[in-house]
């Protein structure tokens, strides 16, 4: 009924173009990015580019990948987002499976659990961590990417919680038949966690790409950074040392549309990712962490 | 022995993650010894010094590291107050859209922010706000004829910019919590209202907000033992040495004096009092958001 009255239908016409210009306002500066990576380097140093591109070239793409380092980097975050990934992943399914058990099934479960989640609200911090990361020896290896955050707590406990809506039925039946837990594990609850598991992985994936403290942590060279890692030094610190002292690559870090093309290619596997990841998420987050 | 029987894959399954939580979490809680200590990376925990609680009498007595626990409580305060009223508000405003469409589409672009990282938007947010011909200040130029503000080279500007962009970045994905939580409201209490002829405000503030209430209250509780989280990726991407005295923020301080300056005892004793302090809280928080509202962690 109040659909009807003017007041709300003023209102609804105010909301619409409010939200309308709310959501134009989280993608346009991704948008002026990418036109200024597509213009013409005089225009772009004018000012003269907005939300379209003037003068449109790919000479600033041509040259980001030019760069040997800059696709040496890329290189590394795939191999880092997909070992990274799985990993994460494996370890995340193992044990959520028997945290999610209840306590007269599985007695140890709260000391497990506790120790899981005492990791969340204390820790000993930066410096104590960086030590034991230099004396385990994995200073300037890949594996420093990979290993110390490798268990996540908090996509464990989201999956946990996927693992108790599980009606148990399945499971006994599974047990009767003569299956271990392992097997059970694998072959009952993985298939019918496909939608909790895709939010986990794209999590992840997002995760690791987007990681850079641990890079300029713990890699002493910049020539084995992962592209974030890279794009903090040369777009953020402005850092030439990262590249050799080539006079040309000199001039390619300092253009305004090739840093706007590196930043482009930095997020464009989130932004290929993310309409899968939206489909998911939002049931998986909802399900693992408001309900509890 | 019996009970092993039948668990032992249960704790097979959680060694692997056991060792890794062990190694790169438990043992760098016993290197919090070395906030007692000089610490002397050539000695190492073993040889360094012992001082007591000097490190922490520094602390206390050092303007810049004061300063900097002001910064990450000031900064921390604004955005927990803003990330939880700005996603709640555009939740309401969001709930109000009947079509489907038109609703998918804003929630969509509205949540993509969250995914990309600090540097990304940094790099952005360094271009777009610059003074030399940015796009924000040739807008506002444009629109109000005012002097180019230096949003990331005055230390008051550069609070407002963090806390802004922060919103800017979050409130999108922040407001999923809430549109759930309003996707689980019973229709029948609309009905009722609409049959008394309610219009849709008494119905907003009598049926819409107290359906909200109980998961805002868990999310703003939360957020409390994370108040000395400032955010450490957004800061040290945006910040520059014009602004260290009001942008400068407890993990970004550790960054610097510890692993930058080698001030390593230092560091761990502003890390352990920042750890400290974080878990009283969370544990407070966690108390209250399952006293209020009924919530547990898991």
């Amino acid at each position: 009924m109040y659909h009807k009255t003017v007041p709300y239908r003023i209102f609804t016409a105010f909301n619409t173009v409010g939200l309308l210009m709310l959501s134009l306002l989280c993608v346009i500066p991704l948008v002026h990015v990418l036109a200024v990576s597509f213009s013409a380097k005089s225009a772009a140093d004018a000012n003269l580019v907005v939300l379209w591109p003037v003068d449109f070239t790919l000479e600033a793409y041509k040259k980001t990948i030019d760069n040997p380092v800059f696709l040496h980097s890329i290189w590394v975050s795939v191999l880092r987002t997909v070992t990274g990934t799985a990993l994460t992943l494996l370890l995340a399914v193992t044990a959520a499976y028997p945290l999610s058990k209840e306590t007269s099934v599985f007695r140890g479960r709260n000391v497990y659990a506790w120790i899981f989640v005492f990791t969340m609200i204390f820790n000993g911090g930066l410096v104590p961590f960086y030590i034991v990361i230099q004396k385990l020896g994995l200073v300037n290896t890949f594996w420093v990417l990979i290993i110390p955050g490798a268990v996540n707590v908090w996509l464990t406990i989201l999956l946990l919680n996927f693992f108790r809506g599980i009606p148990k039925e399945l499971e006994e039946a599974a047990l009767i038949d003569g299956a271990g837990h392992f097997r059970t594990l694998f072959h009952i609850y993985l298939p019918v966690s496909l939608p909790a598991l895709a939010t986990l992985t794209l999590f992840s994936m997002v995760f690791h790409w987007n990681s850079w403290f641990d890079g300029l942590l713990y890699l002493s060279n910049s020539r084995d950074y992962p592209l974030a890692t890279f794009l903090q030094t040369v777009i953020i610190q402005r850092d030439m040392s990262s590249m050799s002292f080539d006079p040309k690559e000199m001039e390619l870090i300092s253009q305004k549309t090739v840093k706007a093309a590196q930043i482009f290619i930095g997020a464009l596997p989130v932004l290929i990712v993310y309409p899968f990841l939206q489909k998911f998420f939002v049931k998986g987050l909802v399900l693992g962490s408001v309900k509890g | 022995m019996k009970g092993f029987k039948r668990t032992w894959p249960f704790h097979l399954m959680l060694l692997p993650s056991l060792v890794l939580l062990v190694i790169f979490n438990y043992i760098p809680m016993g290197g919090i010894v070395m906030a007692f200590q000089d610490y002397k990376p050539w000695l190492g925990i073993g040889g360094s010094e012992w001082v007591g609680l000097d490190n922490f009498r520094y602390l206390f007595e050092r303007q810049d590291s004061l300063q900097v626990i002001w910064n990450t409580l000031l900064i921390a305060a604004l955005k927990l107050v803003f990330n939880l009223a700005a996603p709640f508000t555009f939740a309401l405003f969001l709930n109000e859209v009947r079509r489907e469409g038109f609703k998918r589409y804003v929630q969509t672009m509205v949540y993509l922010p969250h995914f990309l990282s600090w540097v990304i938007l940094g790099g952005i947010l360094l271009d777009v706000l610059s003074t030399d011909g940015g796009f924000v200040n040739r807008a506002l130029t444009a629109m109000f004829g005012i002097e180019p503000i230096f949003f990331l080279g005055d230390g008051n500007w550069f609070r407002f910019t963090v806390v802004v962009s922060d919103i800017w970045k979050e409130f999108g994905f922040g407001a999923i919590v809430f549109l759930a939580a309003l996707a689980n409201v019973d229709p029948s209490l609309y009905e009722a209202a609409e049959v008394d002829g309610a219009s849709r405000l008494r119905q907003t503030l009598h049926i819409t907000i107290p359906s909200m209430l109980p998961i805002a209250i868990v999310v703003g509780t939360l957020s409390l033992g994370n108040i000395l989280n400032a955010g450490f990726d957004q800061i040290f991407n945006l910040y520059n040495p014009l602004v260290y005295d009001k942008g400068d923020i407890i993990d970004t301080f550790v960054y610097r004096t510890a692993i930058l300056s080698g001030e390593m005892g230092f560091g761990t004793a502003i890390g352990l009092f920042k750890s400290l302090v974080s878990l009283v809280l969370i544990l407070i928080s966690y108390r209250l958001a399952y006293k209020w509202a009924g919530y547990r962690v898991f």
